[in-house]
């Protein structure tokens, strides 16, 4: 009649969402995780597909709240197919795709079309964030209500920040009656100016104009009392900096309805990195001093940042192959998240525990959807890797149509094996 | 039962602020007794005669003006209507310059309406005769819910005991807020029904219940008060569109079925239909859209008869 159940046993697993760190073996079944045996390795039934995992570590699919997507319109770049198998290869089992593409994901149409086009090219799942405001232009709201039932599961601006607070307050009210998530990228425009990297000692030596930490803080402090103003609900996209660390954490005592996230760059990469004008860290924010990303790195591990996200965000040789200052931001991540975020656990910055549920348990919980969690009857999104496996990337084996990764010739540690969603594999690593 | 002739104590009528339910009471019977009058062939009082009476309308207004005049000219008042574009209030003068020149003029009462909240009283101020508020910017329009409790005390025999749910616009209506004071004051339950965007700041401390999902609103209610919205709030800046706001706060059959059996419906006027009333609850067996009317011209004899009361006999 169904499928047989599969076995996936001899497996180290980490439940993020209790912190159990155990061996044992995992069940499959219906799509769904059927069963779980902790510290046991029970016999399996007849029929079943047995699995060994050969004491690799099995954790819940990473979900991943912010990458950009080619499709609709710049294809070239990245498409839902492409975008998918990256994700898949990195242990990345769900994605919130932002709307910034042409048209812009602002009409319930377009929120269908995304979900036709995932479930018929995408291997993992795909949930599309709405624009916040109509074509981005940070102005008028969008139907928050149809776009919902649409299937949007978040509103966004995306890379464009909702400068405008009269906007921003009424969004956040008529958000918080149809229970929508907003989130937002803080960054005040007019403080950007022409700045195109970190400002500080590094931007002058190369001669490039700088950017503020205040160009985040500013904006988020602004966002923060618009909350307490509208008892709403609000998600920072990426926070960089320490002041923008103490601007949440004090919202977070005051009560307010307040999470945020960090990319996987900032986490791992500085100001430093961009060294010889290397436009792949050319981001927004961007890329700060070593000292900020110890107090971001402080924050994720202490919880006041939430989530890690990939911030991917493919650009092609016409948009990087350029002068520094006249290139794009963004750089790809989503396939390099986990063994980018693992340096953290080797360098025993942060806990194995703690990165996997900032980007699994937690992302699950902010946005509402199942998933995250080594739990009987969730959807059976897992990720199976070796979290000492050494490689050094090399662009090339990227899965992504865009290859602007920051990582190009890194050695990094920890690899993914095999990815699972809704109990299919839909990665397995070569050997 | 009782002979002596309703008494309303005040010289003018700038808001249901400030009437207590007994006036509220006094000026619902004259108008009980004004609807009769207005249902004979012959229609003609001479309660105001030899009086005049301005319709001062510094914004455009169709129904309400048609509703004062008729309301005048049936009590044997002289009725000038002067609206802004040929006022010149265009030209320049300031409100209480145009206060000051109609005084002159030694009119009995003057109806007035003005874009800005406040503008009426001050205008009371400024003149001798009685004033009628006849809609303040966003503040109160107080013959508006005058009509509308008539309406539902000729329909459900009392107002007290009923719970009313108004909907829509609450942050921009004089209507709301005329009503909810008269209904609140005459023992109705009045709830809210609105977007966060649209509910003025501070409403639950007023001691009103909100809603922002209509049908938790609108259960049980026996009556369902639809507001207008302006087009210019529609599109993104307090509501997303009109889409959106007619699928969740526009008064449909489905939505209607949630309130009381026997609920009715109101709206003051003008509809945008397939905006927050669909077509045929507007037309339907529950709606008393066209009665409204017909109470709005009772209400405002009514209102003119009682500060009538007040106005000199001698010159």
């Amino acid at each position: 009649m169904s499928k047989p159940p599969t076995i996936l046993t001899n497996a180290r697993m980490i439940d993020p969402a209790s912190g159990r760190d155990d061996l044992g073996a995992l069940r499959i079944a219906e799509g769904g995780i059927d069963d779980i045996a902790w510290g046991s390795f029970p016999q399996a039934p007849e029929g079943a597909e047995v699995v060994d995992c050969g004491g690799a570590l099995l954790a819940p699919g990473l979900i991943d709240m912010r990458a950009f997507v080619g499709e609709p319109g710049a294809e070239h770049r990245e498409t839902f197919a492409s975008l998918s198998a990256a994700a898949a290869a990195g242990g990345v089992t769900t994605i919130l795709t932002m709307p910034d593409t042409s048209p812009v994901v602002d009409d319930p149409a377009l929120v269908d079309y995304v979900l036709r086009r995932a479930r018929d090219t995408a291997r993992v799942r795909i949930h599309p964030a709405a624009a916040l405001t109509k074509g981005l232009a940070g102005q008028e709201m969008t139907e928050f209500g149809l776009l919902g039932e649409a299937g949007a599961i978040a509103f966004t601006d995306g890379a464009k920040s909702v400068s405008n607070p009269r906007v921003l307050r009424r969004a956040l009210l008529y958000a918080r009656d149809a229970g929508a998530l907003l989130i937002n990228h803080c960054e005040d425009a007019d403080l950007v100016g022409d700045g195109v990297m970190n400002e500080g000692e590094f931007a002058t030596r190369l001669g490039l104009l700088g950017i503020p930490c205040e160009a985040e803080t500013i904006p988020l402090e602004r966002d923060m009392r618009l909350v307490r103003l509208t008892s709403g609900r609000y998600h920072a996209a990426l926070i960089s900096c320490a002041d923008s660390v103490e601007i949440i954490a004090r919202a977070k005592q005051g009560g307010l309805a307040v999470t945020c996230g960090v990319s996987i760059n900032h986490l791992t990469l500085n100001e430093n990195d961009i060294g010889d004008y290397r436009t792949f860290c050319k981001l927004s924010p961007p890329l700060r001093h070593e000292d900020e990303r110890q107090a971001v790195i402080a924050a994720l591990a202490a919880g006041t940042i939430d989530v890690i996200v990939s911030d991917h965000n493919p650009q092609d040789v016409e948009t990087k192959r350029l002068p520094f200052s006249e290139a794009a931001n963004g750089a790809v991540g989503i396939e390099t998240m986990l063994s980018a975020a693992l340096r953290l656990h080797h360098g025993e910055m942060v806990s194995l525990v703690r990165l996997l549920h900032a980007m699994s348990t937690r992302p699950a919980e902010i946005l509402g959807i199942p998933g995250g969690r080594l739990e009987k009857g969730v959807p059976a999104d897992l990720m199976l890797f070796d979290p000492d496996m050494p490689y050094v990337l090399d662009k090339t084996d990227l899965q992504s149509r865009s290859k602007n990764t920051p990582f190009d010739e890194a050695r990094l540690e920890g690899r993914v094996l095999r990815s699972y969603v809704g109990g299919t594999c839909v990665h397995r690593l070569e050997s | 039962m009782t002979d002596a002739q309703p008494y309303f104590p005040h010289r003018h009528l700038l808001g249901i602020e400030g009437l207590s339910p007994l006036d509220i009471k006094a000026l619902l019977d004259l108008a009980d007794a004004a609807v009769d009058v207005s249902r004979q062939v012959e229609k003609k009082k001479a309660t105001l005669r030899g009086r005049t009476q301005i319709n001062l309308f510094f914004e455009p207004s169709t129904r309400t003006q048609a509703s004062f005049e008729l309301a005048g000219k049936r009590l044997g008042a002289d009725v000038m209507n002067m609206s802004v574009a040929s006022s010149s209030v265009k030209k320049g003068e300031t409100l209480i310059d145009t206060a000051a020149t109609l005084n002159a003029m030694r009119p009995d009462l003057i109806v007035v309406r003005h874009d800005a909240a406040g503008a009426v009283n001050l205008l009371a101020r400024k003149v001798d005769c009685s004033v009628i508020n006849a809609g303040d910017g966003s503040h109160e329009h107080p013959t508006q819910a005058l009509l509308d409790a008539l309406t539902i005390r000729r329909n459900k025999g009392t107002i007290a005991g009923l719970t009313v749910a108004i909907c829509g616009d609450i942050l921009h209506s004089r209507v709301a807020r005329s009503n909810m004071i008269l209904l609140a004051a005459m023992g109705a339950r009045v709830r809210l029904v609105a977007p966060s965007t649209l509910l003025p700041a501070g409403i639950a401390q007023l001691g009103f219940e909100t809603f922002s999902r209509m049908e938790e609103g609108l259960a049980g209610a026996d009556i369902v008060m639809m507001l207008r919205l302006q087009r210019e709030r529609m599109n993104g800046s307090f509501v997303p569109s009109v889409k959106e706001y007619f699928r969740y706060y526009g008064l449909d059959r489905e939505k209607l079925a949630l309130a009381a059996p026997d609920a009715l419906v109101m709206h003051p006027g003008p509809m945008n239909r397939g905006v927050e009333i669909a077509s045929d609850v507007a037309d339907g067996p529950q709606s008393l859209i066209r009665e409204q009317v017909e109470m709005g011209v009772a209400v405002r004899m009514a209102v003119l008869e009682a500060l009538a009361m007040h106005l000199p006999v001698k010159a």
